[in-house]
């Protein structure tokens, strides 16, 4: 399982991408991805400014 | 696939990686700027305060274009929004700047000098060849592979430079702000000053801004990420805006934007081939979060070395160094201060700040921000008030 992204919500700022410690989310020019690295530690959902990862 | 080959690549076109590019381009060194984004300067994720005092430290003359909103001062707010404390001053003046136009201003200033730069182009790997270095990229559907003597990671908080090259530059929850804003016209507020809003409710570990520009304001918040529970940085914008309908009854959105900003400095620099700036390498001001002019600072410094590297066809980790020891030097002593500084008002309480808004004056303030405290014990004498906030700060 990776973290969801609601891409009704997402902003595309990246700033989740820059926390990522296992390097799973990646900023794709105005798309952000995440890729099966993602170990669910939660740190990006705690980041999102608008709450768009869950 | 393509190939094609370089002096130096710089991976992203904000204000550092353009920086660089122009200083770099004025000497002769060949130089191509990628840009993963279709448009320099979009999407914005900053409030697009500068001064005055730093434009010129780094070297740059206020354009109409861009500079828009002319600021003279701050009005910081406690959070009963009495006893607002007000900075005036020369190191206060400046401007509210249009980031998109700004960044597209430095960047052709950057192509005048014969930087190449080429937009929706990501950096897409990186790997290391004999004493050069291969960035792969593609512009639509054409691969390129770029291979380089230098590579300056300018790609922001999102970088992906430095952790491709093997330097741990990770961001920490506590050392991160999460970041909200509307760029919003009909905003009433005296739009000489930028306002400034604390409190434990208004923005816990961060604070709320308006940032008048010249027909909109920038009204966001950064809060300390850490700190987030169910109330997201966006609810704390929306909860202020409905609670001051004397500012905001007739204003609207024009745009919505996001971010991290990191507000300590916990990573290296520098590694074989790599050298990091602006955002990428963690250079805001801890207590305002403010980083153009820091960036472009580190890029300028970036591409002094960068140039003496080329000179001497050395491009390793301990030649490249000599930029991370200017910032050390620059900023290091600086940056100790400032993170004690942070801590201490990240455990300031909402009683605390009203105390801190009755006893201290707009310069006072203004030290603070350069780092200098001393006169926190000499107010002490004065003020015999303030002794627990002198011992909440010693005790950090």
């Amino acid at each position: 399982m990776v973290v969801k992204i609601n891409r009704d919500k997402c902003m595309y700022c990246g700033g989740c991408v820059g926390l990522c410690p296992v390097n799973a989310l990646t900023l794709q020019e105005v798309r952000l991805v995440v890729s099966n690295k993602c170990t669910e530690c939660g740190i990006c959902i705690q980041f999102c400014p608008v709450g768009a990862l869950q | 696939m393509k190939n094609i080959s370089t002096d130096v690549l710089i991976v992203g076109a904000g204000p550092a990686g353009s920086t660089a590019a122009r200083e770099l381009a004025a000497k002769g060194i060949d130089v191509i700027v990628l840009e993963k984004k279709p448009e320099i300067g979009c999407f914005k994720r900053c409030a697009e305060g500068i001064t005055l005092r730093g434009l010129t430290d780094a070297g740059i003359k206020p354009q109409k274009e861009w500079a828009l909103g002319h600021i003279t001062g701050a009005r910081l707010y406690p959070p009963s929004e009495k006893n607002v404390v007000e900075m005036k001053g020369d190191r206060m003046a400046g401007y509210v700047v249009e980031r998109k136009v700004f960044e597209k201003w430095l960047a052709s200033r950057a192509v005048k000098e014969g930087a190449r730069f080429m937009v929706k182009t990501p950096a897409l790997g990186f790997h290391r060849s004999g004493e050069k270095c291969i960035v792969k990229t593609r512009y639509m559907d054409a691969a390129l592979a770029i291979e380089t003597k230098l590579v300056l990671g300018a790609d922001g908080v999102e970088s992906k430079v430095g952790r491709w090259a093997g330097i741990k530059a990770l961001n920490r929850i506590s050392d991160y702000h999460s970041g909200f804003q509307y760029e919003m016209a009909g905003v009433n507020v005296d739009d000489s000053y930028i306002h400034l809003f604390f409190g434990t409710k208004v923005a816990p570990k961060g604070y709320l801004w308006i940032f008048p520009k010249k027909f909109s304001a920038n009204v966001g918040v950064g809060v300390l990420t850490k700190e987030i529970r169910n109330k997201r940085p966006m609810d704390y914008v929306h909860t202020f805006i409905d609670a001051h309908p004397d500012m905001f009854a007739t204003a609207s959105p024009l745009e919505v934007n996001a971010g991290g900003v990191p507000v300590a400095h916990n990573t290296e620099m520098v590694t074989d081939n790599v050298m990091l700036i602006g955002d990428a390498a963690q250079v805001v001001h801890p207590l305002h979060g403010g980083g153009i002019i820091r960036s472009i600072k580190s890029a300028q410094a970036a591409a002094h070395t960068a140039l003496l590297a080329l000179e001497e066809k050395n491009y390793s980790r301990k030649r490249l160094m000599e930029y991370q020891d200017w910032w050390e030097t620059a900023y290091g002593v600086q940056m100790a201060k400032l993170m004690k500084i942070r801590s201490f008002l990240e455990r300031l309480d909402d009683k605390d700040f009203e105390l801190l808004a009755e006893v201290l004056s707009g310069e006072d303030i203004m030290d603070v921000i350069d780092a200098k405290v001393t006169f926190l014990m000499k107010k002490l004498i004065t003020k015999p008030s303030i002794a627990r906030l002198v011992k909440k700060y010693l005790s950090g």
